[in-house]
C-alpha cells in the first residue's frame, strides 16, 4: 500500500501498534512528545480520576494515558479454593461492616496511551476546506498550521474526539506522527520515549502481524477481552494507521466501539437528498399539472 | 519500581515476557501492582514478619539449597554460648546495655574467637562510625577459618539452627495476624520463591526506600539476604538484591562517598582511637583475611593520589591528615546541632531538606539558626527560601527579620552539562558526555569545589600552620578545560583509576602497592581507565555482544557484572546447573572461565585450595571454595556477628508509631532505633500507650512517576507539573466513609508535628488491612510539594518524626500514625492552634 499521489516519492505506510498490556503508565510519551513538538502546557488542576490529569487528547495533548481502575472479581480457580473460607469472611463483612483486602477479590489498574488513528479514512481531511489537513506520503493524517484557518469542519467530523482548537489561536493541532522526523528516518518522539516498547512504531503491515501474533498469545493464554482495536480494514474509518492492543473493551478507555468516518456516508446522503429532490420536483410537477388538469 | 524506576522497570516487563514471574509487596497497588502476577498488600512496617515468615517456610519444610548453604554461609558456623536470642529475652539480644540504651556484640561471636567491638569500644552505641562501622573488618580468623562448624548443621548452637528457632514463631497465621496477608496469599509468594529457585533456577529482589525508611530498615534487607541465601539466589545469573536507588546517581556517591563516615572504596573513616597512627588504624579496622586485609594497600594509594609527593613512608603517608570522626555526622544529627546553634554553616548540594527530610518543619527552623548556607541546585528549592516564603513565617514561628542566615544561592549545572560517570544499582558505571554548557552561572558540581578548593589554597598561601598542609598539599593539577575553566573529568577518572610511579595506568586493584610507589583515588575502581582508555566510556550495543554485555560501561571491581559469582558454580568448581551455568573452573586451562570476570581474585586459584600456611593473609588466606571474599571467612553471613548495632539476627519489631502491639515482645520497637527527644520533634503515642488511638491509622510516603524526590527537579517543569499538579492524599473507600471524606474534595493530616492539607484521592487501591482482629487503614501520601515552583503544595514530611535507623542513620518516613479529617487545615496561628489541641488530646508535651 502507497500513498497516493506521491509516485515515486511514497513511502510503505507508517503508523503506531499500541500494546496497552506493557503500557506502565509513566506517561513518558506524554512528555516526549510536548518536548519534540513545542506542544504549550496545560495544568487543568487535580482531576481526581486516578493518576490522569490530562484527561483526552485535545490541542495541547497529542498522547494522552488513560488510567482505567477496576474491580475484578476473584478468578475462578480462587474461589472455588476458598468458598467456605469466603462465606465465614463475609460474616465478619456483615458484622463489622467493612471490606477488607482479605474479603475483596483485587482490582485491576489498565493503562493505555491514546494518539491520533491516522484513519485510511480520515473524515478530518475531507471535510477541511483549506487544504491544512493532508495526507502525507507516509500515509499519516498532518495538519499545517500555517495553512489552518481554525474553521473547525475538522473537529466536529472526527470520530474519536482528536482534533481539537487551540484556544488562543483558535486553529487546531494534533498529533503529527512526528512527520519532520519521519522525513530524518527518525522514529516518532513517545516511541522512542516509551521504555517498555508499549507505542511500537513501524511499517503498518509489519505492525499488524506482530499486533495479530500478540493477540494470538493472549489468547492461547486465556485472556478473552484482549482484542486489537483498529486493526481492521474494514471496520467505519478502513482501519487506523495507529491501532491498538486492548484489554478490555474500547469503552472501557474512553473509546468509540465502532467508529465511522462522519464522512463516510456523505455520497449517500447526497444520492438520497437528489432521490427526494427529484420525488419532490416530480410531485410537485404532478401537483402542478393536475392543477392544470 | 515501574512507579519510580520505570527505565529500569523495562526489563522487569521483558523478563515477565519471557516467562518470569513478578511478584509485588507493597501497602498500595502501584503501578507495578498492575503489571506483576501477583500483588500482596502489606501493612506498612511489617515486613520482617513477612520476610521471617518466608525464612520459616523454607526451614520448616526443607527447601534451602542444602550444599550452598552448607559451603557458602555461614549456617554451618557454632556461636559462642554466651549467645541469647530474643526469644529467650522478650525482645532483646544477649549483651544489652539499658543505660547506654545499646548493645556489647561480644556475646554474638563465634565461638572460640575473640571480638573486638568498634574502634576498642566496649559497645556499639547508637552513633558508632567511622571504623568498624563495616562488620567484616572487626573479626579476626585464623586462615579464615571459624574454628568450630558442625557441617551437617545439626549443632544447636550452629547458626543454621539458632535461625530455625529465631523463626519458628514466624508461621502463616502470624503472618496474616500482623502484616494483614491472607495466609493462602503468603504461601503462594513463599513457594513461589521456592519453586524458582534451587541448581536450575534463580529468583530476584529488587527493593527500594520502601525498605530502607524504617527504623529496622537495615534488617528488613538482611532477612532478605537471609532468604537469599538460604536459596541460593546469589552470586549467581538471575539472583541478587537489587538496592533501587533514590536517585540516578545514588549508588556512585555510596562508592566515592558523600557520606561522612567512609572514604572511596567503602574504606572507614579514621577515628580519634587510632590516634592519627596508621599502623593502629590497620590493626583496628584491617581483618587479616579475605580482600579486606589488603586494606593498608587499599587506603596507602589513597593517600598518594590525594596528597602526591608530600605522602611519605616517614609521615605515614600523611595519614594524620585526614579528618576523624568520633560520632554520628549524619545529616539529621547535623540539624540537631543546628537547631542548638552549634553549627555555624551548611552546604546543601542537591540536596532540598526544607521539603524532603523527615520533619522538615524542624530542619526549616534550624537552618534559621545558622551563619550561612550555601544552596546548589537547579532552581531556587525551598531550602534556599525557607527564610521568605516558609510555613514558619506564615505561622509567625519565624520572622524574616530576625534570621541571620546569610543564604548563597549557586546555579548548578545539570547533567547534560557536563561530563562524568552515572553508578547504577548493578555498580555499572556508564560515563556521559556534555552535551552543551552551562548557561550563565550556573557550574558542576566539580568545578565548584576544585575552584573552591583552590581559592581556600590561595587564600592560605604561605602560611606555616601545620594544619593548613592538607589543603596546600593536594595534587589538584587537573587539566582546565572550556571557557568555564573546568577541571577535566576524564582526568580526575584517571587518578581514581590510580597509576604506578612511572605513571602507568593500573589495571587491577591486585597491583596497589604499600611502599607508596602506587596511587589510586578509589580501589574498587581501579581498573576503569586500564589501558588508557575509559572503560566506563564503552557504548557496544548488547546485541552485538554475548548476553553479559561487559563491553557497555564498566562495573566495579574489575568489570564483574555479577559479585561473588563464584557462587554460581559448586565447591568443585562445576556449574550447579547447565541451565545457570556463569563462572566455572576449566581443569585443562588451568583456571576459571566463563561470561563473567571469576569473582575470587587471582584466576587460577584452584576450588580445592586450602591455606596451608598460617601466615597466609589476604585472600590467600581464603579457601578456594569461598564465593564472599569480602568477608574474613569467605562466607555469605546469616548470621552477622558483628557490623550491626541491632543484632545478629533480623526481628520484627513495630515502626516508632504504630497502631497496634508487638505480637512477638514486650519491647514495642527496635530498642536501638535513634530518638531525637526535644520540643521540636515530639512524638505520637503508640501501640498500647494512652492516646495512641488519637492517630489511629497508618501514615506513608511515597514517589509518584511524575515528579522527582523532593521537586527541585520536577515541580519547575511544565510538562511534569501538569501531570501531577497537586497534592494528595490516598485512602480507602472505607475510610473515606469513616471519616466522610469526599473524593476529589480536602482534607487535613495531622499528626503531633504539624498539620497539613491534600486533595482526597478515594480508590480501591488502598486496601483496609485485618492485623491483630481490627482493621487497620492506610493514608498514602505523595511528598513532591512544597512551597516553590509550577505546582505547589503543603510538605508531607512535616508530618512525620525524626526517628532512625540505628545503623545508617536513615529516617523512618514509610511507617508512622496520624489522623484525618475533612476539609482544608487553618492558616497561620490557627494552624498551630489545631496542631496544640491535638497534642492535649494525645497528653503529648511538646
Amino acid at each position: 500500500m502507497t500513498a497516493l499521489g506521491y509516485g515515486a516519492e511514497a513511502k510503505p505506510r507508517k503508523g503506531f501498534f499500541t500494546d496497552t498490556s506493557i503500557c506502565i503508565g509513566c506517561k513518558a510519551c506524554e512528555v516526549a512528545c510536548k518536548e519534540w513538538n513545542h506542544v504549550p502546557d496545560d495544568n487543568s488542576g487535580f482531576s481526581g480520576h486516578s493518576y490522569d490529569n490530562t484527561l483526552q487528547l485535545d490541542a495541547n495533548t497529542w498522547r494522552h494515558v488513560a488510567f482505567v481502575e477496576q474491580r475484578k472479581p476473584l478468578g475462578v480457580d480462587a474461589a472455588a479454593e476458598s468458598l467456605v473460607e469466603a462465606a465465614h469472611l463475609n460474616e465478619i463483612a456483615e458484622r463489622e461492616g467493612v471490606e477488607t483486602y482479605q474479603e475483596d477479590g483485587g482490582i485491576r489498574w489498565l493503562m493505555a496511551s491514546d494518539v491520533c488513528k491516522h484513519c485510511t479514512h480520515a473524515a478530518c481531511l475531507d471535510v477541511c476546506p483549506t487544504g491544512a489537513l493532508f495526507r502525507t506520503e507516509f500515509e499519516t493524517v498532518v495538519v499545517q498550521e500555517d495553512v489552518c484557518n481554525g474553521c473547525g469542519y475538522c473537529v466536529t467530523a472526527c470520530p474519536f474526539g482528536v482534533l481539537d482548537q487551540r484556544e488562543d489561536d483558535g486553529r487546531v493541532w494534533k498529533c503529527t506522527l512526528c512527520y519532520d522526523r519521519l522525513k530524518d528516518d527518525m522514529e516518532p518522539a513517545c516511541a522512542q520515549a516509551c521504555p517498555t516498547n508499549s507505542i511500537q512504531f513501524g511499517d503498518l503491515d509489519e505492525l499488524r502481524e506482530r499486533a495479530e501474533k500478540r493477540l494470538e498469545k493472549f489468547s492461547a493464554a486465556g485472556v478473552e477481552e484482549a482484542r486489537l482495536y483498529g486493526a481492521d480494514e474494514e471496520d467505519g474509518v478502513g482501519g487506523f494507521g495507529a491501532f491498538f492492543l486492548l484489554l478490555d473493551e474500547p469503552e472501557v478507555y474512553g473509546l468509540p466501539p465502532d467508529p465511522v468516518a462522519t464522512t463516510r456516508h456523505v455520497g449517500h446522503v447526497w444520492t438520497a437528498a437528489l432521490a427526494a429532490a427529484a420525488a419532490l420536483g416530480a410531485a410537485l410537477a404532478g401537483a402542478v399539472m393536475g392543477g392544470r388538469r | 519500581m515501574a512507579e519510580c524506576h520505570p527505565v529500569g522497570f523495562q526489563w522487569v516487563m521483558e523478563a515477565k515476557e519471557r516467562g518470569a514471574k513478578i511478584i509485588h509487596v507493597d501497602p498500595r497497588f502501584t503501578r507495578t501492582s498492575a503489571m506483576a502476577d501477583l500483588h500482596v498488600p502489606i501493612r506498612a512496617g511489617s515486613d520482617i514478619a513477612f520476610l521471617g515468615g518466608i525464612v520459616n517456610h523454607i526451614l520448616e519444610n526443607g527447601r534451602e539449597f542444602r550444599d550452598y548453604v552448607r559451603h557458602y554461609t555461614n549456617g554451618p558456623v557454632i556461636i559462642t554460648e554466651e549467645f541469647a536470642d530474643t526469644e529467650d529475652l522478650d525482645g532483646f539480644f544477649s549483651g544489652w546495655n539499658s543505660d547506654d540504651g545499646a548493645y556489647e556484640i561480644d556475646s554474638w561471636r563465634y565461638a572460640d574467637t575473640e571480638q573486638e567491638a568498634a574502634a576498642g569500644k566496649k559497645e556499639q552505641e547508637g552513633d558508632v562510625s567511622g571504623e568498624q562501622a563495616h562488620g567484616v573488618h572487626g573479626i579476626t580468623l585464623n586462615k579464615g577459618e571459624p574454628p568450630e562448624t558442625d557441617p551437617d548443621m545439626e549443632h544447636p548452637r550452629c547458626v543454621f539452627q539458632l535461625l530455625k528457632r529465631h523463626y519458628s514463631r514466624y508461621t502463616p497465621e502470624l503472618v496474616e495476624q500482623l502484616c494483614g496477608v491472607p495466609r493462602e496469599q503468603f504461601l503462594e509468594v513463599a513457594e513461589t520463591l521456592c519453586e524458582n529457585s534451587g541448581r536450575e533456577r534463580t529468583g530476584a529482589f529488587c527493593y527500594a526506600v520502601g525498605w530502607t525508611q524504617h527504623t529496622v530498615g537495615v534488617q528488613y534487607i538482611r532477612t532478605a539476604a537471609i532468604i537469599q541465601l538460604l536459596l541460593g539466589n546469589m552470586g549467581r545469573p538471575g539472583g541478587g538484591i537489587l538496592a533501587l536507588r533514590g536517585h540516578a546517581n545514588i549508588q556512585g556517591s555510596t562508592d566515592i562517598p558523600t557520606l561522612y563516615n567512609i572514604l572511596p572504596g567503602y574504606v572507614p573513616m579514621p577515628h580519634p582511637e587510632s590516634e592519627g597512627r596508621l599502623d593502629h588504624y590497620l590493626e583496628n579496622n584491617a581483618p587479616k583475611t579475605g580482600v579486606w586485609g589488603n586494606l593498608d594497600s587499599y587506603l596507602i594509594s589513597m593517600l598518594k593520589a590525594w596528597w602526591g609527593d608530600a605522602a611519605t613512608e616517614e609521615n605515614d603517608f600523611c595519614f594524620d591528615w585526614l579528618p576523624k570522626i568520633d560520632g554520628d555526622h549524619s545529616i539529621y544529627s547535623v540539624f540537631d546541632r543546628m537547631l542548638d546553634h552549634k553549627v555555624k554553616g551548611f552546604f546543601a548540594v542537591g540536596q532540598n531538606p526544607a521539603v524532603g527530610s523527615a520533619n522538615s518543619k524542624l530542619h526549616r527552623l534550624a537552618l534559621a539558626n545558622l551563619d550561612w548556607l550555601v544552596v546548589r541546585d537547579l532552581p531556587e528549592i525551598e531550602t534556599a527560601s525557607f527564610w521568605l516564603d516558609s510555613q514558619e513565617i506564615e505561622t509567625g514561628e519565624l520572622t524574616t527579620e530576625e534570621i541571620g542566615t546569610e543564604v548563597f544561592f549557586l546555579p548548578a549545572a545539570a547533567h547534560t552539562e557536563k561530563d562524568g560517570n552515572f553508578t547504577n544499582t548493578q555498580r555499572l558505571l556508564q560515563w556521559h558526555s556534555k552535551a552543551v554548557e552551562p548557561r550563565g552561572d550556573c557550574r558542576s558540581d566539580l568545578h565548584f569545589f576544585y575552584w573552591l578548593g583552590r581559592k581556600i589554597r590561595d587564600k592560605l598561601g604561605a602560611s606555616e600552620e601545620e594544619r593548613d598542609r592538607p589543603i596546600q598539599q593536594l595534587t589538584w593539577d587537573y587539566p582546565l578545560v572550556g571557557p568555564h575553566q573546568e577541571p577535566d573529568a576524564e582526568v580526575v577518572l584517571r587518578e581514581i583509576n590510580g597509576f604506578d610511579s612511572d605513571w602507568n595506568l593500573l589495571p587491577k586493584y591486585q597491583e596497589l602497592k604499600t611502599d607508596g610507589s602506587t596511587a589510586c583515588g578509589s580501589w574498587i575502581h581501579c581498573g576503569i581507565f586500564k589501558q588508557g582508555a575509559n572503560q566506563s566510556a564503552r557504548k557496544k550495543p548488547g546485541r552485538e555482544q554475548d548476553w553479559v554485555a561487559r563491553e557497555w560501561g564498566w562495573s566495579w571491581p574489575a568489570n564483574t557484572r555479577i559479585l561473588y559469582n563464584r557462587a554460581s558454580a559448586d565447591p568443585d568448581g562445576k556449574p550447579w546447573s547447565e541451565r545457570k551455568k556463569y563462572v566455572w573452573w576449566d581443569e585443562d586451562e588451568g583456571q576459571w572461565t566463563g561470561a563473567d570476570h571469576p569473582d575470587i581474585g587471582p584466576a587460577d586459584k584452584r576450588p580445592d585450595y586450602v591455606p596451608e600456611d598460617d601466615d597466609a593473609t589476604a585472600i590467600d588466606a581464603l579457601r578456594g571454595s569461598a564465593p564472599f571474599i569480602l568477608h574474613p571467612d569467605g562466607l555469605a553471613w546469616l548470621y552477622a556477628p558483628a557490623g550491626i548495632v541491632d543484632g545478629p539476627l533480623p526481628t520484627h519489631y513495630e515502626p516508632h508509631e504504630s497502631p497496634v502491639e508487638n505480637p512477638l515482645y514486650g519491647q514495642q520497637q527496635n530498642p536501638v532505633r535513634q530518638r531525637f527527644h526535644r520540643p521540636e520533634n515530639p512524638y505520637n503515642p503508640t501501640g498500647a500507650e494512652l492516646g495512641a488511638g488519637v492517630f489511629p491509622y497508618v501514615i506513608t510516603s511515597y514517589r509518584l512517576t511524575e515528579h522527582h524526590t523532593a521537586g527541585g527537579m520536577s515541580r519547575g517543569l511544565p510538562y511534569l507539573s501538569e501531570l501531577q499538579p497537586e497534592l494528595f492524599c490516598e485512602i480507602s473507600p472505607a475510610l473515606a466513609a469513616e471519616r466522610a471524606l469526599e473524593h476529589g474534595g480536602w482534607a487535613t493530616i495531622v499528626t503531633v508535628r504539624t498539620a497539613i492539607e491534600a486533595r482526597v484521592m478515594v480508590t480501591d487501591r488502598v486496601r483496609p488491612l485485618r492485623v491483630e482482629g481490627r482493621v487497620v487503614h492506610h493514608i498514602g501520601l505523595p511528598y513532591h510539594w512544597g512551597k516553590r515552583g509550577l505546582v505547589t503544595g503543603d510538605t508531607v514530611n512535616d508530618l512525620f518524626p525524626l526517628v532512625l535507623d540505628p545503623n545508617v542513620h536513615i529516617q523512618e518516613v514509610k511507617a508512622a500514625t496520624g489522623d484525618i479529617r475533612p476539609g482544608r487545615r487553618p492558616r497561620g496561628k490557627a494552624l498551630l492552634d489545631l496542631v496544640e489541641g491535638y497534642r492535649q488530646e494525645a497528653g503529648v508535651a511538646a
